[in-house]
C-alpha cells in the first residue's frame, strides 16, 4: 500500500480536514505521502512535517498552485499518481473539484465521500442524502477516494517527515483565478458550521430566538431552527434544518426546545454531538441526544451561555 | 372575474383528476373515437405529482368494470394479480379477543371471490400509460382550480396558479394558471373535490337527497415477515376499538395480504361520530395493537402511510351527475358500494357511463355543452345502479342500529332479500352535526404509541412522502379566523388537532395565549376537515400543483 | 453557441429512500422519478443563455432506459431544443457516464457543458469534474453564478466558506449549486410542444466505450439509528461532559 494524500490548506495553515483524511489513511496503510500544492506555503510544508503518520511530505511550491485550481492540481497529482495505490483528499469543495479530474485521468473510478474503511479496497459511504450507507468494493489498481473528514479523527502531531521537493509546474491557463469572497461570518452559515445552536416551538417567538443567537456568538456557532418553528412564523424559512430544509452533520448540535419530529430528526442526525434542552422530558428529541437536560430553556440557555 | 390575462386552450372533453373514474372516461372516450376513426382531444389534469400519486384506496378490487373497458387486461401486464383466496371477518370486542363471524352471519357483499388485492395508485399509473397510448393528453402536476362558468353553462376550468407567496405576492417563478376549455368537463376530483362540492351547491345537485356520508380511510403498508404472510388473505374487522353495541362512533378495519411480502392495514372511521375526543389517528393505531392484526405485523416493517375521506352515503346521498356543460362522476359524487366497501368499479363505470354519453353528443352534433341527462337513462340501466341500488340501506343502518343489529339488517337483507327488504333507511342528518359538546363527552385517553405497531402522526405523515413549496399561500381557508379558539375550542376542543391525519391544525399555547395554526405543508389531500369541521368554517382549495403526498403503491 | 446539458432521471427530492428487504439498493418500484434538482437548475441556466441571445442551441442528453426520455421532455418543455437519449440497462458509474458525455462533446462541438454538480441518489459529485479532464475543458463547479461571453465565462463558485470566481476559457464545463437560479414551472402547452421535439435514441453498446465498473455495491443498509445518551443534572454538569468526554467545545 502506498498512498498520496493531498493537503488542504489556504498557503498558510493546513486545514483540520487534512489531519482527518491522513488519520483515515492510516487505517489503510503506513506508507503515507502528503502533497502540499501551494505558493508561499512554507509554514504549511512545516506543519506538515510533524504530522505523525505522514512519511514524506511533497511539496509543490508554485504560483500555478496558489488558488489550487482544479485543471492545474489534478495535472500535478495525476503526474505523481501511478505510483500510489491510493489516492485521498478531504471531500471538502476543493477536493470534491479537482479529485474526479484526476480519476478520470488515471482512468479509474472516484468513491467520494467515505466514512468507513473496511479494508483497502472496501469502504463505506452514505448515499440519498445519508438516507442510506452503501458498502462499494473497487476493483481499480488506483483507489482515488475522498474522505468525509467529519467521520475520522484528527491525525496527532509529533512526527518529523521528510520532504520532497517537486519540480512539476502544471499549468492550464485554461482557467484563472478572479477573486475570492470569503464570508467574514458574523455567523458561520449552517451547512458549513461547526456548532448548530437550533431552535424549536418552544422558543414561543421570534424575539425569543436572539437567546440562542447570543449563545451562538459566544460558541461560534450557527443559529437553526425546527420546522414547527418556522412554520410558526418565528424564524425565516432559510434557518431550517429538516426534510425540505438544509441538513447539517456539525460537531455539536444543540436542540433548543425543540420536541424532534421526525422530519428535524433526519436533517440533524448526523451530528457529532447532539445536547438537547427541553422542559418536556418525554420529547422524542432525547431518543437521539447524547447529553439531555431536562429544564426550562428560558433558565438554561442564558446560564449555559454565562457559564461557558 | 380577476384581472390576470390568462392564455386559453380548447379541448373536445376536459377530465378533472386522474383516479380510476377520469381515466377510465379518458380511455373510453378515446376509444369510441379510435374505433370511429373519429379525431377528439381529451385532456386529463391531476393535481398530484405524478398520476397514482394521490391515489389511496384499500383495495380489494372488482375487475367487472375494468373487464368491460379492456377485456383482455389480464395480457397486458395490468398490476392485478393477487387473488383473494380466503375471506375472514371478525368482530373485535376489546383489545383482546375477538370473534370470527362464519359466512351466513355476515353480508354476501363482503365476500371476495374473483377479486384482486391491489394497489389502486399502482392500477390508475397502468390506466395512465393507456390512456396515453390511446392518445389522451394526461398533465400530472397541474390543478383544477377554478370553473369557469359561463350563462351557468360549464366551460372548463382554470389552472392553478404557480409562483405566488404566502402573503399572496407574485415571485419571479410566478406564472398564471390559463383557460382549460372544453364542450364537456368531467370533474372526476374523488372523494369532497373542491370543485365538486362547488358544483353541488351552485346546481342543486343533491335536491331531494340526503346529505352525503363520509368516512376517513387509514392505510399502511407493511412488509412482513414470510411466515406471517398468505397472499391473497382478506381480513375485516367491526367493532373495537370504535363503538361496539351503540351508534355513536362506528368502523372497520381491513387487513389484505397483498403481493410482495406486504399487507395493507387501515381502519375506515365514519365522519358522523359524535366524541369531540375522538382521535381516529389514534384509533387506527390502537386497531393494530389487537392480537388479530398485531400477529401479522409483529416483527415487520411499516413503508407507507395515507389517509383518504370517502363518500359512502350511497344511493340515497348521490346527487344529479349531470348539469350543462359537465359531469361528476366517482367518489366526486359518490358512486361507492359501502355494502361491498368498494368504490373502484362503481367508479370507473361511472366513468365510462359519462364517456359513452359524451361522445354520442359529440356524435350527434347535439348541443354539446347542454346538460346531458341520457346519462342518468344509462346510469339507471346498467349494473352499477343495480348495485348502488341494492346496498342503498347499508350504511344508515349502521348509522341508526350501531353495528351488531345494523350488521345483522344487512345480512338478513343482503344475503336472504338481495338488499331488496323494501325500507329506505334515510340518515339526514349531515356527519358535522353528529359532534357533541365536550361537556356533554367523555374525554379519551390514548395510550403511548409504541413504535412497534403503533407510531405518532409526525412519523406517520413522514411515510406519506408530503410536501408542499414552502413559500404559498395557505390552501386550507377559514373563513372566520376567530372560529377556531372563540367557538371551536371551548365546544369541541378545536376537534381538527384529533380528526387530522396529518397533523395540520395545532392549538399552539403561549402563556395563557392560544392560537391556531395551520401546517399546510403537511396536508395529505385527505379533505376530513372540510367534511368534519363542526362550524363548517374550512375550505380545503388546491395547493400549487404537484403538492401532496407522493404515494408509491398505495 | 451550443449548450450541451446533460440530465439524470433520479428518485423525486419528496420521496424517503426505502432500502430493498435484499439490502441490495434502493426500492424504486411505482416511486415517483424527476429530473434531479441540480439538472433542473443546470437546463434553467442553460436557457437563460438562450433567451439572453448568448446561447444559440440547448442540446439535452440522459442516459439510461427508455424511462429517461420523461425528465429530456421535462428539459425540452422547459426551453431545451432537442434531446439525445443514450440507451443502457448498464448501472454506469460517473467515469463511464463522463466517456459516454465525451462521445457527444466530441461530435456536437458545445462551447458549454452545464451539468447539476451531483445527483441526489448517488451523491458523487464527479461527472462533470470527469469530463473536464476527459476533454480536457476547464471547469467552474458549484457555480452560484455564471457570465458567459462568446470567448469565455465568469463562473462564482460556492467554496467553503465563502464565494471564488474564476474565468474560464471556452469551451468549458459548469456544474450547478442551488442557488444558481430558481428553475421555471414548465406551462401546460410547452410540455405539448415538448412532446414534437425531436429525441434522438443510441445504443451505449455501439459507442465503442468500455461501459464495464470497477466499483460494485455490495450492501447497501440504513445508517446506524442514534442512541439516546445520557441525561445532565445541570448546566456545570453539560460543560463538563461537552469538554472533557465529547471534547467539541
Amino acid at each position: 500500500m502506498k498512498i498520496l494524500v493531498i493537503a488542504e490548506h489556504n498557503n498558510n495553515a493546513l486545514k483540520s480536514d487534512t489531519y482527518k483524511t491522513v488519520s483515515a489513511a492510516s487505517q489503510i496503510g503506513s506508507d503515507i505521502h502528503l502533497l502540499v500544492a501551494g505558493y508561499n506555503c512554507e509554514t504549511v510544508i512545516d506543519e506538515a512535517t510533524k504530522i505523525t503518520e505522514v512519511a514524506t511530505v511533497l511539496k509543490a511550491d508554485e504560483a500555478c498552485y496558489e488558488y489550487q485550481l482544479a485543471e492545474n492540481i489534478a495535472d500535478l497529482v495525476f503526474n505523481l499518481g501511478a505510483k500510489y495505490t491510493h489516492i485521498l483528499a478531504p471531500a471538502t469543495t476543493t477536493g470534491k473539484n479537482f479529485m474526479p479530474r484526476v480519476a478520470a485521468l488515471l482512468d479509474v473510478a472516484q468513491i467520494s465521500d467515505i466514512t468507513e474503511i473496511i479494508n483497502g479496497n472496501v469502504f463505506k459511504r452514505p448515499i440519498y442524502a445519508g438516507n442510506a450507507i452503501a458498502t462499494v468494493e473497487s476493483e481499480d489498481p488506483i483507489k482515488v477516494i475522498t474522505v468525509r473528514s467529519s467521520a475520522f479523527d484528527v491525525a496527532s502531531r509529533d512526527g518529523n517527515a521528510a520532504t520532497v521537493q517537486l519540480e512539476l509546474i502544471c499549468d492550464s491557463q485554461s482557467s484563472s483565478f478572479v477573486n475570492e469572497e470569503l464570508t467574514k461570518s458574523e455567523r458561520p452559515e449552517l451547512p458549513a458550521a461547526d456548532i448548530v445552536v437550533s431552535g424549536g416551538r418552544g422558543m414561543q417567538n421570534g424575539d425569543n430566538f436572539k437567546l440562542l443567537e447570543s449563545l451562538a456568538d459566544k460558541l461560534g456557532a450557527a443559529v437553526g431552527a425546527s420546522r414547527a418553528a418556522v412554520d410558526a412564523g418565528f424564524v425565516p424559512n432559510d434557518m431550517q434544518v429538516g426534510q425540505t430544509g438544509k441538513i447539517v452533520a456539525p460537531n455539536l448540535y444543540i436542540a433548543v426546545g425543540i420536541s424532534g419530529a421526525i422530519q428535524h430528526l433526519a436533517g440533524m442526525k448526523d451530528s457529532k454531538t447532539i445536547v438537547a434542552i427541553n422542559k418536556d422530558e418525554d420529547a422524542p428529541i432525547f431518543q437521539v441526544a447524547d447529553y439531555g437536560l431536562v429544564a426550562d430553556l428560558f433558565d438554561a440557555v442564558p446560564e449555559l451561555e454565562s457559564k461557558l | 372575474m380577476d384581472a390576470v390575462e390568462r392564455e386559453s386552450m380548447e379541448f373536445d372533453v376536459l377530465i378533472v383528476g386522474a383516479g380510476p373514474s377520469g381515466l377510465s372516461a379518458a380511455c373510453k372516450i378515446m376509444q369510441l373515437a379510435n374505433s370511429d376513426d373519429r379525431e377528439i382531444s381529451v385532456c386529463v389534469v391531476e393535481k398530484g405529482s405524478e398520476v397514482g400519486a394521490h391515489v389511496l384506496s384499500g383495495a380489494v378490487f372488482d375487475p367487472v368494470a375494468l373487464t368491460e373497458l379492456f377485456p383482455d387486461w389480464k395480457n397486458q401486464d395490468a398490476p392485478i394479480r393477487t387473488q383473494v383466496k380466503v375471506d375472514l371477518v371478525y368482530f373485535l370486542q376489546d383489545s383482546e379477543t375477538a370473534i370470527r363471524i362464519p359466512e351466513f352471519a355476515y353480508p354476501k357483499t363482503m365476500r371476495n371471490e374473483g377479486n384482486y388485492v391491489v394497489s389502486m395508485g399502482n392500477v390508475c399509473r397502468w390506466l395512465g400509460e393507456k390512456a396515453e397510448a390511446l392518445g389522451v393528453e394526461v398533465f400530472p402536476g397541474f390543478t383544477a382550480a377554478d370553473i369557469i362558468i359561463e350563462n351557468d353553462i360549464v366551460k372548463g376550468v382554470i389552472t392553478g396558479d404557480m409562483g405566488v407567496g404566502q402573503d399572496g405576492t407574485l415571485k419571479d417563478s410566478y406564472v398564471p394558471g390559463m383557460e382549460l376549455r372544453a364542450k364537456q368537463t368531467i370533474f372526476a376530483e374523488g372523494c369532497r373535490g373542491h370543485l365538486g362540492k362547488r358544483l353541488i351547491s351552485e346546481f342543486d345537485l343533491s335536491k331531494g337527497k340526503s346529505p352525503q356520508h363520509y368516512g376517513l380511510g387509514f392505510k399502511e403498508i407493511w412488509d412482513v415477515p414470510p411466515e406471517q404472510h398468505q397472499e391473497g388473505l382478506v381480513v375485516h374487522t367491526a367493532g373495537w376499538p370504535l363503538s361496539r353495541f351503540d351508534t355513536q362512533n362506528t368502523g372497520g378495519s381491513y387487513l389484505y395480504h397483498a403481493e410482495n411480502g406486504q399487507v395493507v392495514v387501515g381502519l375506515i372511521v365514519d365522519l358522523n361520530y359524535s366524541n369531540p375526543y375522538l382521535s381516529p389517528f389514534d384509533e387506527f393505531q390502537k386497531l393494530k395493537k389487537h392480537p388479530v392484526i398485531a400477529k401479522t405485523l409483529m416483527g415487520g416493517k411499516r413503508v407507507a402511510y395515507g389517509a383518504r375521506a370517502i363518500a359512502k352515503g350511497g344511493l340515497n346521498s348521490l346527487p344529479k351527475m349531470t348539469f350543462p356543460g359537465g359531469m361528476i362522476v366517482g367518489c366526486n359524487a359518490g358512486t361507492l358500494n359501502f355494502a361491498k366497501i368498494k368504490g373502484n368499479h362503481t367508479a370507473m363505470k361511472s366513468g365510462m357511463l359519462a364517456a359513452e354519453t359524451i361522445y354520442e353528443s359529440i356524435v350527434n352534433k347535439n348541443n354539446t355543452s347542454a346538460d346531458l341527462i341520457s346519462f342518468n337513462d344509462k346510469f339507471a340501466s346498467s349494473w352499477i345502479h343495480e348495485e348502488l341500488y341494492q346496498s342503498r340501506n347499508f350504511g344508515s343502518a349502521i348509522h341508526k342500529f350501531g353495528p351488531i343489529f345494523g350488521g345483522l339488517y344487512n345480512t338478513i337483507d343482503q344475503n336472504l332479500f338481495n338488499g331488496k327488504l323494501p325500507f329506505r333507511l334515510k340518515d339526514d342528518i349531515e356527519d358535522y352535526k353528529h359532534l357533541k359538546s365536550v361537556s356533554s363527552s367523555q374525554k379519551i385517553n390514548y395510550e403511548k404509541h409504541d413504535g412497534v405497531v403503533s407510531f405518532d402522526k409526525l412519523s406517520s405523515v413522514f411515510l406519506s412522502n408530503t410536501n408542499h413549496e414552502e413559500d404559498q399561500p395557505i390552501h386550507l381557508k377559514l373563513t372566520d379566523i376567530t372560529v377556531p379558539i372563540s367557538v371551536n375550542l371551548k365546544q369541541w376542543d378545536e376537534p381538527a388537532q384529533r380528526y387530522c391525519p396529518a397533523g395540520v391544525y395545532e392549538i399552539v399555547e403561549s402563556g395563557n395565549d392560544k392560537t391556531f395554526q395551520i401546517n399546510a405543508q403537511n396536508c395529505i389531500h385527505c379533505k376530513t376537515c372540510d367534511i368534519k369541521d363542526p362550524s363548517q368554517n374550512i375550505t380545503w382549495v388546491v395547493p400549487e400543483g404537484t403538492g401532496g403526498p407522493n404515494y408509491p403503491n398505495m | 453557441m451550443k449548450v450541451i446539458v446533460p440530465v439524470k432521471r433520479v428518485i423525486d427530492y419528496n420521496v424517503k429512500a426505502r432500502i430493498k428487504k435484499d439490502q441490495s439498493g434502493i426500492d424504486l418500484s411505482n416511486v415517483k422519478m424527476s429530473m434531479n434538482p441540480f439538472c433542473e437548475i443546470a437546463v434553467e441556466e442553460a436557457v437563460r443563455l438562450k433567451e439572453s441571445g448568448i446561447a444559440s442551441e440547448v442540446l439535452v442528453v440522459s442516459i439510461g432506459d427508455k424511462s429517461c426520455q420523461e425528465q429530456i421532455r421535462t428539459a425540452l418543455a422547459l426551453g431545451a431544443d432537442r434531446g439525445i437519449q443514450i440507451e443502457t440497462d448498464n448501472d454506469l458509474d460517473s467515469l463511464q457516464i463522463a466517456k459516454i458525455l465525451k462521445v457527444i462533446v466530441d461530435e456536437e462541438k458545445p462551447k458549454l457543458v452545464i451539468l447539476g454538480k451531483q445527483a441526489i441518489d448517488s451523491d458523487n459529485n464527479q461527472t462533470g469534474q470527469m469530463l473536464g479532464a476527459l476533454t480536457k475543458m476547464p471547469q467552474g463547479t458549484f457555480a452560484s453564478n455564471v457570465d458567459a461571453n462568446e470567448n469565455q465565462v465568469l463562473v462564482t463558485r460556492e467554496i467553503d466558506g465563502g464565494l471564488q470566481t474564476v474565468s474560464l476559457t471556452l469551451p468549458a464545463i459548469i456544474t450547478t449549486d442551488l442557488r444558481l437560479n430558481e428553475p421555471r414551472y414548465a406551462k401546460l402547452p410547452d410540455i405539448m410542444k415538448a412532446k414534437r421535439k425531436p429525441i434522438t435514441v443510441r445504443n451505449a453498446e455501439e459507442l465503442g466505450i468500455d461501459l464495464s465498473s470497477k466499483v460494485k455495491t455490495i450492501l447497501v443498509e440504513e445508517p446506524p439509528t442514534r442512541e439516546g445518551g445520557v441525561k445532565v443534572e445541570d448546566i456545570e454538569m453539560l460543560i463538563q461532559k461537552l469538554r472533557e468526554e465529547a471534547k467539541v467545545i
